[in-house]
């Protein structure tokens, strides 16, 4: 899919985390930078929106969205007490979308997670102790860079089975690699700073220095550059769920939807364009907001 | 220089290597037998081990991945469960067809995406460098089956201009130069082209402004170069970065086309890895996975290379 990695942006994040282990008011300026921001602002407004909405599903939504009623199979758009129509089961499509919402946004979110979880601590690892354990760590993600993501999430998705656990694993694996090699980057840049070297003078054991010294300024850019993969994963999820390798019907979930819908678009071709619409909407507020977060850590020193 | 490209050919034998055994133990990560699919369930023992004898599946791990190896340098990926045909005829057809919607997708993406890029640096804060960075951002953030899905109901459902299936008229996949068959490539192609239009263009632009603001440009304009002869210095510094991100995007193309081969029935690796997964043909599976990566691979050896010949400046370790 996308380019996971750019060969600028290491050098960028550990810039970013050199200028912030150095200056005290960094991440305050970012912050008050973001918040002026005007498309910032809106995508996570619409993010917000569309998260509470998904939470509160079952509260919203005007129908049961695996309760459908065959005789109103495929309504159009702009029926009455179906706003959305329906799709070709005749269940409500408005309701479907925001339940849908729940698993399409965790499917997205859940994997980035922990992958910044274990690629963070992977980095942290080779960037401090370099060596013969940078090589092993590192060289085993080069071995993971040998894929393309898109691929790679298939293949391992395709052998383990369909279904929402193993679609996470393999979706988390994909992101391992690209986020231990920015941890590393980073941890190596400021693990030659010059309080790291006081910390050890002065006596701090390799934990410590870690846990105070260099998560903190580690965590930030790498936390950054973790949220620009958000709106890939909430992308390829999807897209496992339309290939039939997500959550299986009739759960619902917008990747599945469009796979379902699919079928349909000779009939009611608009209403098949919905669940690919909130997935598209979802990434690209995603994409801006990281892209905000870039451009406001992008201060001249 | 040669010292540095015979270092990379040889760091690439170990990847290579290491690629080979995570296809290998893909077999390992499916859930239950390999052979389910072939040994019926009321099978008594003696017919198990009879056939698991057969795809050599009793010998120890180590022992099968070598023989895998040695085996799929000849070019024989094993014999698919479901056909019982060899899968490396399949392979190759579907990938000859992968490949020139791979190219096509890439040549509509990389000159977009160069010309848009040029113009956004160009343009710097005009509406000419908001419009292009728009496109961009689309283009990463789409979902391209969904693109795909949308182009089909416009072209194909209302308009029916152009058709939404398959690679050539009546289903045939032997591929020839004309509009009955250049006519299904249009939309799997154009939408496969958003993602690295996207990408190059937000390169393109990044790294022609970074050249534009530098001083050796300055130095050219001082001396009284304008316009063509300018863009000529632009372009060579531009060169080598703009070329490994399309090297990767190329790659990115290969493996990711799954996706769209699914909606638009496109007879290629992606179609047929569907196909595997879905009959739980895991030689099949094994041996696509096997060779896209092994493309891939050979993609970033050729771009490293290129790169390093066309900018001696880069030292590499």
């Amino acid at each position: 899919m996308t380019s996971i990695i750019s060969p600028t942006s290491k050098e960028k994040f550990a810039l970013a985390a050199e200028t912030a282990a150095v200056s005290r008011g960094y991440w305050t300026t970012v912050w008050t930078r973001l918040v002026r921001d005007p498309v910032s602002v809106g995508c996570a407004v619409v993010l917000l929106l569309m998260v509470l909405i998904a939470v509160f599903a079952p509260l919203l939504a005007p129908y049961d969205p695996s309760q459908g009623t065959m005789l109103k199979r495929l309504s159009p758009i702009g029926t009455e007490g179906h706003w959305l129509g329906t799709d070709e089961l005749g269940r409500d499509m408005l309701s479907r979308l925001m339940h849908g919402g729940q698993m399409s946004l965790m499917m997205g979110l859940l994997p980035v997670f922990i992958a910044f979880a274990i690629g963070t601590s992977l980095g942290l690892i080779a960037g401090f102790f370099g060596g013969w354990i940078n090589s092993l760590i590192m060289r085993t993600t080069d071995v993971f860079f040998a894929f393309p993501a898109v691929l790679l999430a298939i293949a391992i998705s395709g052998a383990l089975g369909a279904g929402f656990v193993n679609a996470i694993i393999s979706l988390t694996l994909v992101f391992i690699p690209p986020i231990a090699r920015v941890a590393e980057s980073v941890t190596t840049s400021v693990r030659n700073l010059d309080f790291v070297e006081a910390a050890r003078a002065s006596g701090a054991g390799n934990f410590t220095i870690i846990r105070v010294h260099v998560l903190g300024n580690v965590l930030g850019p790498v936390f950054i550059y973790a949220t620009s993969l958000v709106s890939v994963c909430m992308i390829l999820a999807a897209g496992l769920s339309f290939l039939g390798l997500g959550v299986r019907p009739p759960t619902p979930e917008w990747g599945l939807m469009l796979n379902t819908l699919r079928q349909s678009i000779y009939i009611q071709p608009w209403i098949s364009v919905l669940p690919g619409l909130m997935i598209f909407i979802t990434s690209l507020c995603f994409n801006l907001l990281s892209d905000g977060l870039r451009s406001a850590m992008d201060i001249k020193r | 220089m040669f010292v540095f490209i015979i270092r990379r050919f040889l760091y690439a034998i170990p990847i290579a290597l290491a690629v080979a055994a995570v296809c290998f133990s893909l077999v390992h990560l499916a859930p239950g037998d390999p052979l389910t699919a072939i040994i019926p369930a009321d099978a008594p023992a003696e017919v198990v081990i009879a056939i698991q004898q057969a795809y050599g599946m009793d010998r120890p791990l180590l022992v099968q991945f070598g023989s895998w190896i040695q085996r799929a340098l000849q070019g024989d990926l094993g014999v698919s469960v479901a056909t019982g045909r060899p899968v490396m005829g399949d392979i190759a057809l579907a990938l000859s067809n992968t490949l020139l919607l791979a190219f096509a997708a890439a040549l509509l993406g990389f000159l977009g995406g160069i010309l848009l890029g040029a113009l956004a640096a160009i343009y710097n804060g005009t509406w000419i460098d908001k419009l292009a960075t728009a496109l961009a951002i689309t283009g990463v953030s789409i979902p391209h089956y969904w693109l795909g899905l949308l182009l089909v109901i416009i072209f194909s459902v209302h308009l029916d201009w152009l058709p939404s299936m398959g690679a050539g008229p009546g289903g045939s996949s032997d591929w020839r130069l004309d509009w009955a068959h250049l006519r299904h490539l249009v939309l799997p192609a154009v939408t496969m082209c958003f993602i690295p239009m996207g990408i190059v263009t937000r390169t393109v632009r990044a790294t022609v402004s970074e050249i534009l603001n530098s001083e050796f440009v300055t130095a050219l304009y001082a001396r009284g170069l304008r316009g063509r002869r300018i863009a000529v210095h632009v372009a060579k510094n531009a060169a080598p970065t703009v070329l490994s991100v399309m090297g990767l995007q190329f790659g990115y193309l290969l493996g990711g086309s799954i996706l769209v081969e699914t909606v638009f029935s496109w007879p290629g690796t992606g179609y047929l890895l569907n196909t595997a997964i879905f009959q739980r043909d895991i030689p099949l599976l094994q041996g696509i996975i096997l060779v896209l990566a092994m493309f891939f691979v050979g993609l970033n050896l050729l771009v490293d290379v290129l790169q390093t010949l066309m900018d001696p400046r880069i030292k590499r370790g």
